[in-house]
């Protein structure tokens, strides 16, 4: 009976060996690495993360699948109405097979999840110092709000090397605002307000494009992101400033030769 | 009182059914499970053309053949709907769980044969429907999720059609469901413990007790779109209070369980091909049982992964994600006793093997893609993309087709009393898992490269080689699929017709369908009632006690 028990606990160990490495790099990953993300842009470490579940999964494969052809080569029949002869497992047996995949299939899942959970944070947090920028969606539209009367479709400018934080809403079914290269999404939806955040730092053009179904035109629902330098991006908002105050100030005298309103505070800076 | 009795007392005569007249108001399970078995056959031509169109069109950048979002968002809608409510679930749902299971535990019908009528009516008056969707002016194409807002809209077609097919198709589900449950409980033949049915009897039971807690949620939520969009209730209208992402919420609820109401019955079929091929009991028979079960409750509370960019909550999304990977376990289990299951065994290769090996492969790398997606924020870079696409594609879609199929050859000299050509078979099992790989590998490729779900065009990518290649290499990957399809088809109708006559058990199962019936078996399947010893298992090769017969 004593015998059995220990046993048992035997068992026990050996089976929580496999969470171990998990929960030391858990342990390490919310105290190290946390504060700066080992330095990586969001779409950098997104890339990390991806190669490592790609490598990942191909050697739970291989290992998997190598096993198997072995299997199937070794125990091909030799004899037409051959049998056959597969073990009887004991209970220690069993107990066995079922808990040490089941904790290295865990201890793998926990390894993933703690190293995602740590990117979600990067991609779920703010920087403080982000560019708020305002989507609106429309069949098949993409309208970007800059503020000051500043606005495009399907052209999203910003500065290189500052974040840019997307607050998105639509107007009539959901869409999904894709950023290529950024590895970021998020559902547009009416009623709601959704967000996405990204570190534009290389500039150039790469493509934004809707990722939820929204009728026929969803494939041509796409627009370019396009990172300028933070000085030809000044140079295209102090144009588009100038454009809004003449439209501004053009749309105003007219609204006041007929109504007699007084210019609004906004026109007249 | 003719059909009291049409078809399903015992009258010990073999055969099917001479009379279309009997065919048609039968209450024997078999011919209901056949006419299950052409339903979704029809189905799998129908979706399969339409997947045709659309890889075609997709073959290069730019018009192909239509330049017509609306034709185009009709086949994608049609392949993906009919391919899971019309193809995958009648064939698995219907055709296995009625024309296989009450053989296979001994029993003369299911419990209910009037009911089963109804369900398999119920059932075509369905796919009719669905089918109708091809030629109505106003044909939906708001996809098989019918998402709102965008199925209220004027621009989606005919949303009323949508909730009919899936409201009736669901409803013969859920009858089917509950009588396929009761066969299991209360009709195994004498001395048929639980742990001495087939593991197809598991997991199809399985899956239909996930049918009966998931299909109403369903069944409601498209319910809530007519009602919204005809009657104006205002459910998923945020102009009058609703939200959009309820539907969301309550579709996934069913539709990711509904996932493995179709994985679990296709894993019983390979399952029972495997062990059968190998002649060798399932490896650790019992854990492999509970396995199947823990997908009930596993499958429950994995939904928010079908919507992490959908602006839930963070919480939810980092809380589903755990959840998700936490499938790994059972699906990890059942995958490692299907491979031990050879261990020591004494393999025959044979045809329906070959299809059964195909869906297996398919299903070692649909099982392993689906690990990145579980977790949220990679997801965020995939979400709605070719990747998602391809994953499903191989962990249900093509794996479940080719383990459909290779039930179909596995129990073909049951249902036609001949054999079709091996090496027909065999190649075209070959053909179909490489064509499909070649369709569906590169697409994952695509995938990471950025190319989005549901897209006629991609004239966004038109510089991104990978993408446009990709594409190109998938279209090749059709037509070698496509030729095998009709090879399978020919094989089919040659050996229906012409194939060499089988023997009693081909397969040398010791499954009752095959050990104690007649290889057409008649009204009844068992002229007397079977019954089978304690120690008799349906997986034992070696010294397995015959069932015997009790004179009524």
């Amino acid at each position: 009976m004593r015998n059995k028990s220990l046993l048992l606990k035997a068992w026990g160990l050996l089976v929580a060996l496999p969470l171990l490495p998990s929960l030391v790099f858990a342990f390490q990953s919310t105290t190290a690495r946390r504060a700066s993300y080992g330095g990586l842009t969001p779409q950098a470490h997104w890339e990390e993360l991806w190669t490592e579940v790609m490598w990942d999964i191909t050697i739970i494969g291989g290992v998997y699948i190598l096993v198997a052809l072995v299997f199937f080569f070794a125990f091909k029949a030799k004899s037409k109405d051959g049998v056959g002869a597969s073990p009887k497992l004991s209970l220690q047996a069993v107990i066995g097979w079922v808990m040490i995949p089941s904790m290295l299939f865990l201890g793998d899942d926990l390894f993933l999840y703690v190293k995602a959970y740590e990117l979600h944070t990067q991609m779920r947090e703010v920087p403080a110092n982000a560019q708020e920028i305002k989507v609106t969606a429309s069949m098949w539209n993409w309208n970007y709000d800059y503020g000051d009367g500043v606005d495009a479709d399907n052209e999203l400018r910003v500065p290189v090397g500052k974040p840019v934080v997307l607050r998105m809403i639509s107007e009539d079914v959901i869409h999904s605002h894709y950023l290529d290269k950024y590895h970021v999404s998020e559902d547009v939806m009416p009623g709601r307000i959704t967000w996405e955040w990204f570190m534009p730092d290389k500039i150039g053009k790469t493509v934004i494009t809707c990722r939820e179904y929204c009728g026929p035109n969803h494939s041509k629902m796409f627009g370019k992101l396009i990172v300028l330098s933070q000085k030809d991006y000044d140079a295209w908002m102090a144009e588009e400033l100038a454009a809004v105050m003449d439209k501004n100030t053009s749309s105003q005298q007219v609204a006041s030769i007929t109504t007699g309103a007084p210019l609004s505070i906004k026109a007249v800076q | 009182m003719m059909s009291t009795t049409m078809g399903h007392e015992p009258n010990g005569t073999p055969g099917w059914p001479k009379t279309a007249k009997e065919w048609l108001f039968t209450l024997d399970h078999k011919v209901i499970g056949v006419w299950y078995l052409i339903a979704s056959l029809a189905a799998f031509a129908v979706a399969g053309m339409a997947a045709t169109l659309m890889r075609i069109e997709l073959g290069s950048v730019g018009p192909d053949i239509t330049s017509d979002g609306n034709i185009y968002n009709l086949w994608l809608t049609m392949h993906g709907a009919v391919m899971i409510l019309g193809f995958q679930i009648p064939a698995l749902l219907g055709f296995v769980a009625n024309y296989a299971v009450p053989i296979m535990i001994g029993a003369k019908d299911m419990a209910f044969p009037r009911v089963n009528a109804l369900s398999i009516w119920m059932l075509w008056s369905g796919i009719l429907t669905a089918l109708a969707n091809l030629i109505i002016p106003d044909h939906f194409n708001g996809m098989w999720t019918g998402y709102p807002p965008y199925s209220l809209t004027d621009l989606a077609g005919n949303t009323a059609l949508y909730t009919t097919v899936v409201v009736t198709i669901g409803m013969s589900s859920v009858l089917g469901a509950v009588n396929l449950a009761s066969t299991v409980a209360f009709m195994r033949c004498k001395g048929m413990g639980w742990f001495q049915m087939p593991i197809t009897v598991w997991a199809v039971f399985t899956a239909n007790i996930m049918q009966l807690i998931f299909v109403p949620v369903l069944a409601a939520s498209v319910l809530l779109l007519s009602l919204d969009k005809y009657l104006g209730f205002g459910f998923f209208n945020p102009e009058v209070g609703g939200d959009v992402l309820l539907y969301q919420n309550l579709f996934w609820f069913y539709s990711h369980p509904a996932v493995y109401v179709i994985l679990l019955p296709f894993m019983g079929i390979i399952f029972e091909i495997f062990s059968t091929s190998a002649k060798n009991m399932v490896f650790s028979y019992k854990t492999t049982v509970y396995a199947f079960l823990a997908f009930i409750p596993a499958s429950g509370d994995v939904w928010v992964h079908h919507a992490f960019i959908a602006g839930l909550p963070d919480w939810l999304r980092v809380l589903q994600s755990f959840t998700t990977l936490l499938i790994s376990l059972p699906f990890g289990l059942l995958m490692l006793s299907l491979v031990a299951t050879m261990y020591k065994g004494s393999i025959q290769y044979t045809g329906p093997m070959l299809w059964a090996m195909g869906g297996w492969m398919m299903l070692v790398f649909g099982g392993l893609t689906g690990i990145p997606n579980a977790l949220s924020s990679v997801d965020y870079g995939i979400s709605d993309s070719y990747v998602i696409m391809s994953h499903f594609h191989y962990v249900m879609a093509v794996s479940g087709s080719m383990a459909i199929f290779a039930g179909v050859f596995w129990w073909f000299p049951k249902l036609t009393g001949r054999r079709c050509k091996e090496s027909w078979t065999k190649l075209s099992a070959i053909g179909f898992f490489v064509g499909m790989n070649v369709v569906m590998g590169p697409l994952y490729i695509a995938g990471i490269a950025g190319m989005p779900r549901r897209y006629m065009d991609y004239q966004q990518f038109a510089d991104n080689t990978t993408i446009v290649n990709m594409q190109y290499i998938s279209t090749i990957g059709l037509y070698i699929t496509f030729a095998s399809v009709l090879l399978m088809l020919f094989t089919w109708i040659h050996g229906m017709l012409k194939g060499e006559k089988s023997t009693q058990n081909p397969w040398g199962s010791q499954s009752l369908e095959w050990t104690s019936t007649a290889l057409i078996a008649g009204q009844g399947n068992f002229p007397s009632p079977v019954s089978v010893a304690k120690d008799w298992h349906p997986y034992n090769y070696i010294d397995n006690p015959k069932p015997a017969f009790s004179s009524s």
